[in-house]
Parts: C-alpha cells; sequence; structure tokens
C-alpha cells in the first residue's frame, strides 16, 4: 500500500503499486479533474505536477510518487501562477469542450513558474505535448502571455 | 423539480443547493396529475410542435424527429429568490450551446445573466424537442422557439406584476430582473414574483411579444463568459469519463477487431486472476449493418479501470473476423480509382458534358484521395449504467440521448419511459458521439451484473480501432476551358462508401446528404456540369465526422478550381470568384439537390452572392495578392455547407526540408445573425486546427480488415507547433429576420485546400493525396 501526498493530503492508495498514478487519483482518490487520454503519455491530458514538474500521470506508477508531493488540477488554483492561469483561461474563453484543458493549465502553469515571459518557441515547446482536438491552441497562447503579463502571478 | 439524489453526478453548472423552482414545480405536478387543464398539457396543445399534417413535406425544426418545443413551462424556472434556472436541451461539446441557448432565453426574458443558472436536460424529445446535437443545428433550428420561450415567461412575469398592482399590463415592463410599473415608481423583483406568474396562462405563441433585435442586450454580444469555463478550469466539469456512484464497478471490453467479426471462443483465466477483476460478460454482436449497436466482444468487469484493462490484456480472445478480413487500403484506394475512371449512376446533369469536353479548347483532369479519418474526441467514449426495480439511469457524454434511451430500452426489454438519460459534458463529439453504441454496452454489463452500476470506458486503441470511421474516397475531375480560358464543361465523379452502409444493408451509392455536401451542389456558373457516383462497397463501419463529406468534396473541388486558374494562366480568386458567376439564388432542384441540409428551399437558397461576398471579404482582409518571400504562399478556398458560406485564405511556408508552417489562417463566415460571436470566432479558430490536421497528418489505414493506427503516435492530430501562429476572423452582419446558418461544421472543408492551394502558390508542387504529411520532402 502505497502513501501519497495529493494536494497537501496524505493517502495511502489500496489499488497495486503498478497502478498509474491517473487511476489512482481518478477511480480510488474520486480526483476526476485529471483526465484519460491515451494512456501513453502521448496527449497530456492526464498532466499533474509531481514535486512542481509536469508529470504524465498515466504512465507514472503510484511507487515513483511515494515520497513526493503531487499536485492536480483540483488544487493548482492554491498557487498564484496556477490562479492566474485559470483566470486567464476563463477570461480568454479558452475552452471549448474543455476536457484537455486540465492537462494544459497544469501544463502552462509549470512552465511559467520556471520561465516567467516564455517566448512563443518557449510556449510551443513546453506545450506542444498536450493535444487539443478542438484546436484552442491560438487561444492558449494568448492567455499563457496574458496570464504571464499578470502583476504578482509569476514568482 | 425533483430534488438531486447524493450519488447522483451534478449536471448543474453550480453545484449546490437550487432554490425551488416554483413555476417548474406548479407545472410538473399538473402534468403528473394529467388534469390536462392547465400547465404543460395546455401548451402541448395549443402549441402544436411537430403535428403539422396539413402542410408536408417539413423542413428545419418541423422535419426533425420530435420538432422542437417553446413552451416556458419546460424550459423556465424561477426560485423565490429570484434565481432563473434554465434548461439546455442540447448536448454540450465544445460550441457552447449551454452557453449560447440559455442566452437566448434569458435576453428575452430579461434576466440577469449573473442570476441564471444552467441545467441539462435529460434525453426526452417529447419534453423538449429534438436533442440530437449534430449537423450544425441547435442554434439556427432552436433560436426562435427558445426567443418566444424567454418571451412567454416574461409576459407572465410583467401580467402576475399587473394583476398584482391592479393597473393594465400594458403600463409594465420587464426589465433586468425586475418588473416596473414606470407611472407608480413600482418594481418587484423576479423572485417575488415568481409564484403569481406561475399561475398566469402562458400567452398564445401569436401574442408573444418578442423584442426588437436593437434591444438585444446578450444575443450577438458575444460578452458573457462560458457558463462552464470555471468549472473546466478547477478540474470540477464532470464528462461522461468522470461519473462515480457508489458500488461502481469499471469495464473495459474487448471488441472484435475487424467490422462484422464475433468472438469464436474466448479463455478468461488469466484475466480472472488479474488483481480488481470481478467477472467477464460476452456481449452479443449484433446483425450487420452495425448501426448504432455495439459492436459485441467480451467486457472485463473490475473494480478500477486500470484492473479492467489489465484484465483485458490477459484474455484470450479467438475471433472469427468475417466478411470484411481482407479489407486493406492500398487495394482499396486502387479498386476506388478503378471505379472513378469509369462512368458512374449520374446524379446530376446540365447541358451536354461530352460535347462540351470535345469541344474545348483545353482539357484538364485530375484525381484526389482522402483517406478514412477518425474523430479522436480527447474524452474517448464512456457511459455508466445502474438498473435498479426495472428502470435504467444512463450517464453519458452523448449527442443523441433520445436514440440512447431508445436503443437502451430496446436492448433491456423496458419501456423508453423506464430510462433515464443524463446527459454529461462532452469531452469532443465531432459526430463521434452521437452513436451510442457505448451505453448500450454498458447497459448490458449492467444487466449482466444485477443492476450494479458499471461504467464502460474506451480506451484511445478502442477509439480509434472501432470508430465508426470517416469514409475513404476517390474524387475524379475533368473540366474543359473555352479559348477565353472559361470553364464550359465539369465532371465529378466521386466515389465513397456511404455512411448508410453502416444503416442499411448493401448500401453503395453516396446517399442524398452525402451527394448535398458540396458534390451535387457545386453553385457553378459552367455551362455542362455532370456529377457521377459510381458504386462502392464499404468494409468498415461507416459514420460522420465533422462536416462529413464536405471534406472530401471541398478538397478535390477547391482544389480543382485552383488547378484551372493556373491551367488558364489566372489568378486563383479572380478565377474562383468567376466560376461561382454572378450573384444569384440558385434553388436545390436547380442543383439536383434532394436535400438541402432539410431546410426549405425557400428559405435556403444557394445564394452565389453571399458565396461571392465571403470570398471577397477573406481575400481583401489577408491582403490577397501581396508578395511573399521565397518558400510562402497563399491559398483560397471557399464551400457552402450547413447553409453557411465560409472562404479561407491559408499563408503556409514551405521550407527547403520541405517541413510546412502555417503563420496565419484569414476565415470569413456568413452563417447569418449570430447569437454568441465569440463562440463563432471559437469554432472557426478550432475548424482551420482540425483542417490542418486532417491536410498533413490524419489517416487511419485498414491491413486484414483491422484499423492500423492504435494511439496518437499513429494517428497524429495538430499540436500547438503545427497550429497557425495567428487566425483572424471575420463574421459577415447578418439581419436577425433572416434565417440563421451553422457554424460547428462548415469551418473546416475550406481549409485543407486552401492549405494546398497555397503550397502550390509557394512551391508549385500540386497535392492531390492527403494527407500531405513527407510528400514535400526532398
Amino acid at each position: 500500500m502505497a502513501s501519497v501526498n495529493v494536494n497537501g493530503r496524505q493517502y495511502n492508495v489500496k489499488l497495486p503499486d503498478d497502478t498509474p498514478l491517473l487511476w489512482a487519483l481518478r477511480d480510488e482518490l474520486g480526483l476526476t479533474g485529471t483526465k484519460f487520454g491515451c494512456g501513453m503519455a502521448l496527449c497530456g491530458a492526464c498532466t499533474v505536477h509531481v514535486n512542481g514538474q509536469p508529470t504524465r500521470a498515466c504512465m507514472t506508477p503510484v511507487s515513483a510518487v511515494v515520497g513526493a508531493k503531487v499536485t492536480t488540477i483540483e488544487a493548482v488554483g492554491g498557487d498564484p501562477v496556477g490562479r492566474a492561469v485559470q483566470a486567464a483561461w476563463v477570461d480568454m474563453g479558452v475552452p471549448q469542450c474543455g476536457y484537455c484543458q486540465a492537462g494544459q493549465v497544469m501544463a502552462a502553469t509549470a512552465l511559467l513558474k520556471r520561465t516567467k515571459k516564455p517566448t512563443d518557441a518557449e510556449i510551443d515547446e513546453a506545450m506542444s505535448g498536450n493535444i487539443c482536438r478542438c484546436g484552442t491552441y491560438v487561444r492558449i497562447r494568448e492567455a499563457i502571455k496574458q496570464a504571464a503579463a499578470q502583476p504578482g502571478a509569476a514568482r | 423539480m425533483s430534488a438531486r439524489r447524493p450519488d447522483s453526478p451534478s449536471v448543474e453548472t453550480r453545484p449546490g443547493s437550487m432554490p425551488e423552482a416554483v413555476i417548474a414545480n406548479i407545472s410538473r405536478r399538473r402534468f403528473l396529475q394529467g388534469t390536462g387543464a392547465v400547465g404543460g398539457l395546455v401548451l402541448a396543445a395549443g402549441f402544436p410542435s411537430v403535428a403539422r399534417a396539413a402542410d408536408p413535406p417539413k423542413y428545419g425544426r418541423d422535419g426533425m424527429p420530435n420538432g422542437w418545443v417553446d413552451d416556458p413551462l419546460v424550459f423556465v424556472a424561477i426560485g423565490e429568490d429570484g434565481t432563473v434556472t434554465i434548461t439546455c436541451h442540447r448536448s454540450e461539446m465544445g460550441q457552447g450551446v449551454r452557453t449560447s441557448m440559455p442566452m437566448i432565453v434569458a435576453d428575452e426574458l430579461e434576466a440577469d445573466w449573473k442570476r441564471v443558472k444552467i441545467k441539462q436536460a435529460t434525453g426526452d424529445e417529447k419534453r423538449f424537442g429534438n436533442q440530437d446535437t449534430d449537423g450544425s443545428r441547435s442554434t439556427r433550428h432552436f433560436f426562435t422557439p427558445m426567443r418566444r420561450c424567454g418571451a412567454a415567461a416574461r409576459t407572465m412575469l410583467e401580467s402576475a406584476a399587473a394583476a398584482k398592482w391592479g393597473v393594465p399590463p400594458s403600463e409594465v415592463e420587464a426589465k433586468n430582473h425586475e418588473v416596473v410599473h414606470a407611472k407608480s415608481g413600482r418594481r418587484l423583483g423576479y423572485g417575488a414574483l415568481a409564484k403569481a406568474a406561475a399561475a398566469q396562462p402562458v400567452p398564445s405563441r401569436d401574442t408573444v411579444r418578442l423584442k426588437d433585435p436593437s434591444q438585444f442586450r446578450y444575443i450577438g454580444k458575444g460578452q458573457l463568459k462560458l457558463v462552464d469555463g470555471r468549472d473546466i478550469v478547477t478540474g470540477k466539469a464532470q464528462y461522461g469519463i468522470d461519473t462515480r456512484l457508489p458500488g461502481m464497478l469499471y469495464a473495459v471490453v474487448a471488441r472484435p477487431p475487424v467490422y462484422g467479426g464475433k468472438v469464436t471462443s474466448y479463455d478468461a483465466a488469466a484475466t480472472l486472476k488479474v488483481p480488481g477483476v470481478v467477472k467477464v460478460v460476452e456481449i452479443d454482436q449484433s446483425p450487420a449493418p452495425a448501426q448504432f449497436n455495439p459492436l459485441g466482444g467480451v467486457a472485463v468487469v473490475a473494480t478500477n479501470t486500470w484492473s479492467a484493462i489489465q484484465g483485458r490484456k490477459a484474455l484470450k480472445v479467438v475471433w472469427n473476423d468475417g466478411p470484411n478480413a481482407s479489407y486493406d487500403t492500398p487495394a482499396f484506394k486502387a479498386s476506388l480509382e478503378e471505379s472513378a475512371r469509369k462512368p458512374g449512376k449520374v446524379v446530376r446533369n446540365n447541358g451536354n458534358f461530352d460535347s462540351d469536353l470535345s469541344a474545348a479548347a483545353k482539357k484538364i483532369e485530375a484525381e484526389y484521395y482522402i483517406p478514412h479519418l477518425s474523430h479522436a474526441p480527447m474524452e474517448p467514449p464512456a457511459a455508466t449504467v445502474r438498473i435498479v426495480n426495472g428502470k435504467a439511469e444512463v450517464w453519458g457524454c452523448v449527442q443523441s440521448p433520445q436514440a440512447t434511451k431508445d436503443l437502451i430500452a430496446k436492448r433491456l426489454g423496458m419501456k423508453p419511459e423506464d430510462v433515464t438519460v443524463n446527459v454529461t459534458l462532452l469531452g469532443g463529439g465531432f459526430g463521434r458521439k452521437s452513436k451510442p453504441d457505448f451505453a448500450i454496452e454498458a447497459a448490458v454489463v449492467s444487466k449482466a451484473m444485477e443492476g450494479k452500476p458499471v461504467k464502460v470506458t474506451w480506451t484511445r486503441e478502442d477509439d480509434l480501432v472501432n470508430n465508426y470511421f470517416h469514409t475513404v474516397s476517390v474524387e475524379h475531375l475533368e473540366a474543359g476551358l473555352d479559348a477565353q480560358n472559361k470553364p464550359v464543361a465539369w465532371l465529378h465523379r466521386s466515389v465513397a462508401p456511404t455512411i448508410f452502409s453502416t444503416f442499411v444493408e448493401g448500401a453503395k451509392n453516396e446517399a442524398d446528404l452525402e451527394l448535398a455536401m458540396g458534390v451535387i451542389n457545386v453553385p457553378f456558373d459552367i455551362k455542362s456540369i455532370r456529377i457521377e457516383n459510381p458504386e462502392a462497397v464499404a468494409h468498415t463501419r461507416i459514420g460522420w465526422f465533422r462536416s462529413v463529406s464536405n471534406i472530401p468534396h471541398a478538397f478535390a473541388v477547391q482544389s480543382f478550381v485552383a488547378e484551372l486558374a493556373a491551367a488558364a494562366g489566372r489568378d486563383p480568386k479572380d478565377y474562383l470568384l468567376e466560376v461561382i458567376g454572378p450573384p444569384r439564388r440558385l434553388t436545390p432542384e436547380q442543383l439536383s439537390d434532394k436535400w438541402n441540409h432539410g431546410e426549405s428551399p425557400e428559405l435556403y437558397p444557394v445564394d452565389t452572392g453571399r458565396l461571392r461576398r465571403v470570398v471577397e471579404t477573406v481575400a481583401r482582409e489577408a491582403g490577397w495578392g501581396r508578395q511573399m518571400p521565397k518558400g510562402r504562399g497563399l491559398g483560397i478556398a471557399a464551400h457552402y455547407s450547413f447553409v453557411s458560406y465560409v472562404a479561407s485564405v491559408v499563408e503556409v511556408e514551405v521550407d527547403n526540408q520541405g517541413v510546412i508552417a502555417v503563420p496565419r489562417i484569414d476565415i470569413a463566415i456568413d452563417c447569418g445573425a449570430t447569437v454568441n460571436p465569440d463562440r463563432v470566432r471559437a469554432q472557426m479558430q478550432g475548424a482551420a486546427v482540425m483542417g490542418l490536421g486532417i491536410a498533413t497528418l490524419g489517416e487511419m489505414t485498414f491491413k486484414s480488415g483491422k484499423a492500423e493506427q492504435e494511439n496518437f503516435h499513429q494517428y497524429e492530430v495538430t499540436r500547438m507547433s503545427g497550429s497557425p501562429r495567428e487566425t483572424r476572423v471575420y463574421i459577415i452582419p447578418g439581419d436577425y429576420a433572416q434565417p440563421m446558418g451553422g457554424v460547428g461544421e462548415p469551418g473546416v472543408p475550406p481549409i485543407p485546400p486552401a492549405l494546398c492551394n497555397a503550397i502550390f502558390a509557394a512551391t508549385g508542387k500540386r497535392i492531390r493525396t492527403l494527407p500531405i504529411r513527407d510528400q514535400l520532402k526532398a
């Protein structure tokens, strides 16, 4: 039984240790904001932060995050950068169906925490692992720039 | 309104306790009492929704199954705290319908949007009217009924206030969530009036006063944020795959890899040893054609999704692949090409193509190939079913909740009224989720598990391999130009397995609705036009994909017009306008179009003036004709679909390695007047990305009957790095008195030909086979 820290809370995960974090979050912990899209780390829908690093939960076994801090979309708003990203997403009307956007928000937040004012090339590089089938990329780029311009957002 | 069971997933916009909804309560109680004297039933009698037997044929919303409803008692509830709850009866899949549809009601109701909550309708077309969310139809079919709905509710509030104050109703006016009597300065909020308003008669349809469009506060403005936006970015939004119920089991299904195949035998011994696996359940194969029925196979039921997936990996199934086991893409492509080079069923014939072609000064011929595609919505199909006391409850990401209800009832041997379909958000639809096969699977498995709640999740591999695929086609075109380089003869042979093959055994010709998607109804000013449709046999499950047959047809037609321009030595935009010809209104009959998107020929002719206008607008705004550096080019394409007109200019950059980049796309759309222009822009931006993906990357191929692409490393879609740097959208202003057009689909078809025309301008290379992939590489 793996003990994992998710959104500041310690959980004892009953699923086998090789279960991907994604399914532990969704099926056992009830944190369904993290999405399943491909199961092969190809689409980014399941992106969470592990010690602040954007990580694909669908390919990360529960055992690999023992002792680490996992942050999911449900709690990323507790971070000022995450909150600024969420606000920019709503303000710019980024989502269409919205399914991939949890992963997009997590990837964008990780980018802005690393790079305060990313260039277009840096945005493309950081975000191209996240597929949006509705094609909201143009607005995602704009929203990242808006969030980056938010006073106090980037630390 | 019944209280939500604590274990039911919320489909309300904002979670929390709902205020008692006075209007809805009264109507529902009366309905249940079956008095027939007041409330909803009066409306049903007084407002005939579909039954207009005297004037067939029916078009538009009248022609849809179960038509439409504009009863305020069905769609609007006002609580005594003033909260206005508006029911959205169409499925949200990214088009913004849960914002746009209630906006229409709220505007006419003079409701303050901050005090509006949205409730999602369950599948019940008798109550709500047609709910089948596809065909880019929601706004154009429900704009007027929803306006009447809001206006009628507003009138009831005004009447209640007037009665209370003892003044004539003409002296009071509803404004921003309250009713005001200007003479006396009295005012009452909607909450205070809710109960009295509910007792007012619903005004008859002819007396309902609609706003003058100049008074609209939300419609056409685009200032409102998406109702689900906040929930989406905080992880609270509920999709089909997110359903959780007490005691729920999780299933994945091993389905026949080849369409028409079935289980010969299976061995579940290893599966049942996987921790968490509870049971395996065989799902009977439905006889071909599959329609919306499950493909059959073996479900693995477990206590969590991962165990189900692991259990399925351990399952040994011997399949009988059936009659489609020899389906091979290269051989099938060759057979389509062979058919396209021989005469086929003539579906339109104007003038005399043969004699005009032989008299022509120049003859041009080209053939285009467009492969199978998969929708690949980011949320794969997923649905949950629970059966309690002979009643089934369903939660799913379905575009067609009524079909889901009817088919589950049929499969379980229940009455449709004993099946409740809760519509969640859809994580993308694109036509895939019109087909409720996945929800029926969940029902079958739940029944086998004594009615326990069972969620069936499709993995990405399931979604790609067992899809309802977009068809595959060869488009063969020939044209003759006269001495002045004007086209005088046009032949288009379109060969593609039909969607109808999925519904009707042995269907081999494109159906009226497929032909009407840009092959038969080309509105061109050409003396002789002949359209032919040779037969093609389907060997997999064909279904509709966002913009459907417009994809291959527009690609071929708009590429070919540019090829003619090149042969004529003319500017492609000028030549396109000449081929479209002068502004005129063409009836579907003149174009041999028997479908016309289901719309009235009087209200919806093909207006070449509007088509010209989007071409001229986009060319002007994109700076058509501007000097381009080496390796860069502009391409243009225009297409009429879903009764809207769209033209696009794509700017492409092709480097010396043959790598494509798209700095900019300009799109002009004329869809008539708009409800939510920001969502129209969003749909065009998204269509540009999807169109680029179709042109550059997307292809499903088959080998020995089985789809070869299993996940996103093989079925590639556009990522941010491949998306346009900039997309500019121009919406042609419309008149609310005129019919509206579709928005969700018509942005897609012009993109692939505009891109390929741009590549031709940049490199001189003509792309005739999609996807482009590495065709430009040295």
